[in-house]
């Protein structure tokens, strides 16, 4: 802990916030003589890089800087009146909930715009893409700092405009309308949301986050059942089609198949973590005995969610399916957010500490498989799992050895193996499952749990059978489209005979041979990109007491009453 | 002077007056100087108007203590016709700086229209008079005189483009509904009259309760009938057939005065006389204003929703219809005033009103400069206005995301939010529920707008503006000063003069002006928020 007082983290804090909304609006203007490097171009990427760096160098000393001793406490707050008329207060400030989550976007973020720098993104003007990136970076982290529920709307809906942009101008086929169903999804979501927040506000007379989780004990609610129902609903609503939730994630596969890597990493790792975050940060503690009526159906659904995801993307991996990686790992998100639901439904402090710590696990995993995903099509120009995929495999561990064995890593990560970030937090939920808070039926729980259970084999199997047909193979097969009709059922494998099915008379020119044999390994800047994810997944895993220590009393203080 | 202090003669108070006075001066100066100026100086009239309001604005400055009265009763109870207070104040800026946003759009649009200057500048300085006067007017004769001193001049205004069908048909159009309107009010004022006795606000106020109870029917249809010509103002539902008729027909800049000077004034008569003269009459007019309040905002948003973007004229139509709809909201708070605390709930319409005025009127400077590049006026034509012309898309989408109510139009959410907060104040749980449902729809229609601000270019438009596009990403708005307003003024015999995509010079101030103005209630929303819990009345 570094010696650093109050007002300084306040300072910091507000730092983390304003920068990345002034490095927005600066990245319009045009470069100050000096800075002008190569071209407009590149001197607005390395800006953003610049910039985010920057915030990430804040965010990382503010968590030297944060008391851990005392993670319950509110730390580095702000707190000023903006709106008298309305009660509506500027109040930052951040504990062991919002810490990590702070920490992983300001990380993901600077590794979006490096990846931007070296990769110049496919689109309009590098101008804009490094102004909404930077509006992105600012709403996220002003969700996860703010403690006002008004300025928590605000910070929500900020990061609706850039993320629609960067699909609807950055992105691959079908951009337009899955960036249009993105942003109605999301919309419809928050203005529920916001019936539910002015509800609370107006019922309890303070939009103050903090105070409303204290006057919201279980000794003395300040609102109604009623109107806690009511507020857990609508609020919950927006949050679940955030998160997403089944049956409210239809937006997410489409949004994540269109939307260029930078959006693909920052939607799974950073967006979706607002939803599950308002549901710690917001409806537990403000509203929990209208989340004690509705726990049960959340934890149902997000079983489904579970089971579903997985079964989505056996579907996906299946030979002849034309499955896309891309679209296969949004379903794996619904699946693993799934698993982030159901520890928040159990109410208990094992369950929600389980949440806390696969939120952030899914955003290093998720986020590194997107950037894998990436440069695998940067190097073979497709995400289509037939056609990488040919007869037997895309065979990576032989083609590039380095960008195999990181991509079965994070697969391997990512299906909850022990020693991983993956394991902790899904173990914890379930665990939470097997005993849930009093007043919540333990029978239904226990189905929920061997379900979930049920649901993280299903897990495990697809993700082998990915990286069983993109990292295995035959490194001499010539690649051969298969047609998607013909395949329904998976043919033998017909081993080192190129295109005897598919293209009978063509023979594999050499420059085919050539794409098959050589694929460039990891480059110098995408390892530098991927390695900070991969050295935390290793941390949390081996080490989640680092985490756990973070959030434990936090949410201890969130759910008082509560024995585990 | 000291002489007739007790006589029957009214003393007046002419800096209490200024600001009408001013406006109307202005608007004669306007008009005679119109004789004398050879054709091609006639655009320094249009300087003059803006300088006349801006002028009345400045002598709001030593009324800022709101305690003056003047035109009072020498005799009898203590009654004033004539009232500075903050409710007055607040309302004369508003009317009064819409007014001078019109002048500004107006000096590119007089002269590239064609419309007669000297008659256009005095009639919208005669309309400005009346509405700067209508809040200040405490009895019912000078409330309906500041009535038609705003419309009679708008119905001029609306036909002035001559030779145009479309035009004289709305103005004919507006005119006959509008009067109609005001002979029910007058016949309403007559009944109020009949059984009180009096014309003064407080006075009808004190006395209508006490009515002779044979009376009461009457009296209840007085009622009645007076708010409905203001209702008529406020383009409330069943009252609002004249406006996508009437916006579409008339230039551009009066579209956008109507919908915002205009509707103001109905609103500050009804807040007046819902208020100040007819309290005890509430289980009368707050159901009925709910009820024209719900359909108001429903009628609005969804005739706004079936617009097609290929239509001619539909932008127009959208802002028209969609006005409609936050007129509706404009009336809600209105309806809770019956029921819960008046003050209040007041203030939320004027919070929401300004913030209205402000972003309406922005969005109209914005479909000004682009109607007058491509007159057809279609939605669609605003697909990849981003590409052409970047400054003037985010500002409009910054003014139809306020309208929507969505960040980064923090201002417009707020409004909202108030609106809404006095609804349930209220305890009109159904209205604030229809609301709701009403942003809900109209978010639809503002966002695909946005939307297809953002979109890349059609071919045809590609390829037009291609030539121009490259200077104006460069330079597009920066204040008045730079780039001489290219074409209107000088080529207004010769022709619809070939516009640049640039903006004319009063137009570039009336955007950058509503831009700064909804970026600082953006910021700051308290500037506006606070009239929603002091008390202006």
């Amino acid at each position: 802990m570094l010696p650093v007082d109050d007002t300084t983290m306040s300072l910091l804090l507000a730092a983390v916030v304003l920068l990345p909304l002034l490095g927005s609006a600066a990245a319009l203007l045009p470069a100050p003589p000096g800075l002008r490097g190569s071209g407009p171009e590149q001197a607005v990427l390395r800006h953003g890089v610049t910039v985010t760096g920057a915030v990430l160098a804040v965010v990382i000393l503010l968590a030297l800087a944060f008391d851990h001793d005392h993670p319950e406490a509110v730390q580095a707050e702000t707190d000023l009146s903006w709106i008298p008329a309305l009660d509506i207060r500027i109040h930052l400030g951040i504990d062991g909930v919002s810490l990590p989550l702070l920490v992983l976007t300001a990380l993901l973020t600077f590794l979006c715009a490096l990846h931007g720098y070296f990769r110049k993104p496919q689109g309009p003007s590098a101008q804009g893409f490094v102004a909404l990136l930077l509006l992105l970076e600012a709403g996220t982290l002003a969700t996860f700092a703010v403690l006002d529920l008004v300025l928590f709307f605000l910070a929500f809906e900020t990061v609706l405009i850039p993320m629609y942009f960067l699909i609807a101008r950055w992105g691959g086929a079908g951009r337009a309308p899955a960036a249009w169903k993105f942003i109605l999804y999301t919309l419809l979501g928050s203005v529920v949301m916001l019936l539910g927040i002015l509800l609370v506000g107006l019922r309890a007379g303070t939009f103050d986050m903090v105070a409303l989780a204290t006057d919201n004990g279980p000794d003395a609610p300040a609102l109604s059942h009623a109107v806690q129902l009511t507020a857990v609903l609508a609020i919950g609503l927006g949050l679940a089609v955030k998160t997403p939730m089944w049956p409210l994630h239809s937006w997410l596969p489409d949004a994540h198949t269109a939307a260029p890597t930078v959006g693909s990493v920052l939607l799974a790792g950073v967006l979706l973590k607002m939803g599950t975050y308002g549901f710690v940060r917001v409806v537990l503690p403000i509203a929990p005995d209208g989340m004690r009526t509705l726990a049960p159906y959340l934890a149902g659904l997000a079983v489904v969610g579970i089971i579903y995801g997985s079964l989505a993307c056996l579907a996906l991996v299946r030979r002849g399916a034309g499955g896309d990686l891309k679209r296969l790992i949004a379903y794996s998100s619904v699946g693993h957010m799934g698993f982030v639901l159901l520890g928040i439904a159990t109410m208990t402090h094992t369950g929600v500490n389980g949440a806390l710590f696969a939120n952030i696990a899914h955003g290093l995993l998720t986020g590194l498989l997107f950037f894998l995903v990436s440069g695998l099509k940067e190097r073979t120009g497709s995400t289509d799992l037939d056609q990488l995929a040919g007869h037997t495999g895309a065979a990576l561990y032989g083609r590039a050895p380095r960008l195999g064995g990181v991509l079965a890593f994070a697969a391997v990560g990512s299906l909850g193996l022990p020693g991983l970030a993956g394991f902790w937090g899904e173990m914890l939920a379930l665990l939470g499952a097997y005993e849930p808070a009093a007043g919540l039926s333990r029978p239904l729980f226990l189905v929920c749990m061997a379900a979930g259970a049920v649901g993280t084999l299903l897990t495990a199997a697809y993700l082998l059978l990915v990286v069983r047909r993109v990292c295995m193979g035959d490194p001499e097969e010539t690649p051969a489209v298969v047609p998607p009709e013909a395949s329904v059922f998976p043919e033998p494998a017909v081993p080192a005979e190129p295109a005897v099915s598919a293209e009978p008379t063509a023979a594999p020119s050499p420059s085919e041979r050539a794409w098959r044999h050589a694929l460039p390994d990891i480059r110098a800047h995408e390892f530098a990109a991927w390695t900070p994810l991969i050295v935390l997944t290793l941390v949390a895993g081996l080490w989640p007491a680092a985490l756990l220590g973070l959030t434990d009393p936090a949410v201890q203080h969130l759910l008082p009453g509560v024995p585990r | 002077m000291t002489v007739l202090a007790g006589g029957p003669v009214q003393s007046v108070d002419w800096l209490a007056i200024a600001p009408p006075t001013i406006a109307a001066l202005t608007g004669l100066a306007a008009l005679v100087a119109d004789l004398f100026l050879p054709p091609a100086r006639k655009r320094a009239l249009g300087w003059i108007a803006v300088g006349g309001l801006g002028l009345a604005m400045l002598s709001l400055l030593p009324l800022l203590d709101g305690d003056r009265d003047t035109f009072c009763l020498t005799t009898g109870p203590a009654a004033c016709g004539y009232v500075v207070d903050q409710f007055t104040l607040v309302i004369q800026l508003l009317a009064l700086g819409g007014a001078l946003l019109t002048a500004l759009l107006s000096t590119a649009a007089v002269p590239e229209e064609e419309l007669p200057a000297g008659e256009f500048w005095f009639l919208l300085l005669s309309s400005a008079a009346g509405a700067a006067l209508l809040p200040a007017a405490r009895d019912l004769a000078t409330l309906v005189i500041a009535l038609e001193v705003v419309s009679l001049p708008a119905f001029a205004l609306v036909g002035l483009r001559r030779g145009d069908r479309l035009s004289s048909e709305a103005a004919l159009k507006f005119f006959l509904t509008s009067v109609t309107a005001t002979a029910v009010t007058l016949l309403g004022v007559s009944f109020v009259y009949a059984t009180t006795g009096s014309v003064h606000l407080a006075t009808v106020a004190e006395r209508l309760p006490e009515a002779d109870p044979r009376l009461g029917t009457l009296a209840t249809t007085g009622v009645v009938l007076t708010l409905v010509g203001f209702a008529f103002k406020t383009a409330a539902v069943p009252f609002h057939f004249w406006v996508p008729e009437t916006y579409v027909g008339a230039p551009l800049p009066v579209a956008g005065y109507l919908s915002v000077v205009g509707k103001t004034s109905g609103l500050a008569g009804l807040i007046l006389l819902v208020v100040l003269a007819f309290p005890g009459h509430d289980h009368v007019w707050a159901p009925g204003l709910a009820v024209l309040a719900a359909l108001t905002m429903t009628t609005g948003n969804v005739a706004a929703l079936r617009q097609r973007p290929e239509r001619r004229h539909s932008a127009v139509r959208l802002l028209a219809w969609s006005s409609v709809g936050q007129a509706g909201y404009l009336l809600v708070p209105l309806a809770a005033a019956g029921a819960g605390e008046p003050a209040e709930a007041i203030g939320a319409t004027i919070a929401y009103a300004l913030m209205y005025a402000v972003v309406n009127l922005g969005a109209f400077a914005v479909a000004a400069h682009q109607s007058a590049a491509g007159a057809a006026r279609r939605i669609s034509d605003y697909r990849g206005l981003y590409g052409r012309h970047p400054l003037a898309a985010l500002a409009l989408g910054f003014f139809l995301l306020c309208l929507a109510g969505l960040p980064p139009g923090v201002i417009g959410l707020f409004g909202k939010v108030v609106v809404f907060q006095a609804a349930v104040d209220a305890d009109l749980g159904w209205l604030a529920v229809v609301m709701a449902v009403n942003v809900v729809i109209a978010l639809y229609y503002y966002l695909q707008w946005t939307a297809l601000l953002f979109r890349p270019g059609s071919e045809r438009q590609v390829v037009r503006s291609d030539s121009q596009s490259e200077s104006e990403l460069g330079s597009g708005l920066s204040g008045p000063h730079p780039a001489p307003a290219p074409g209107p003024g000088s080529g207004a015999g010769a022709g619809a003069p070939p516009r640049s995509g640039r903006f004319a010079t009063g137009v570039a101030v009336s955007v950058a002006l509503t831009v700064l103005l909804g970026i600082a209630l953006s910021g700051a929303p308290q500037l506006v928020l606070r009239f929603a819990t002091g008390t202006l009345l």
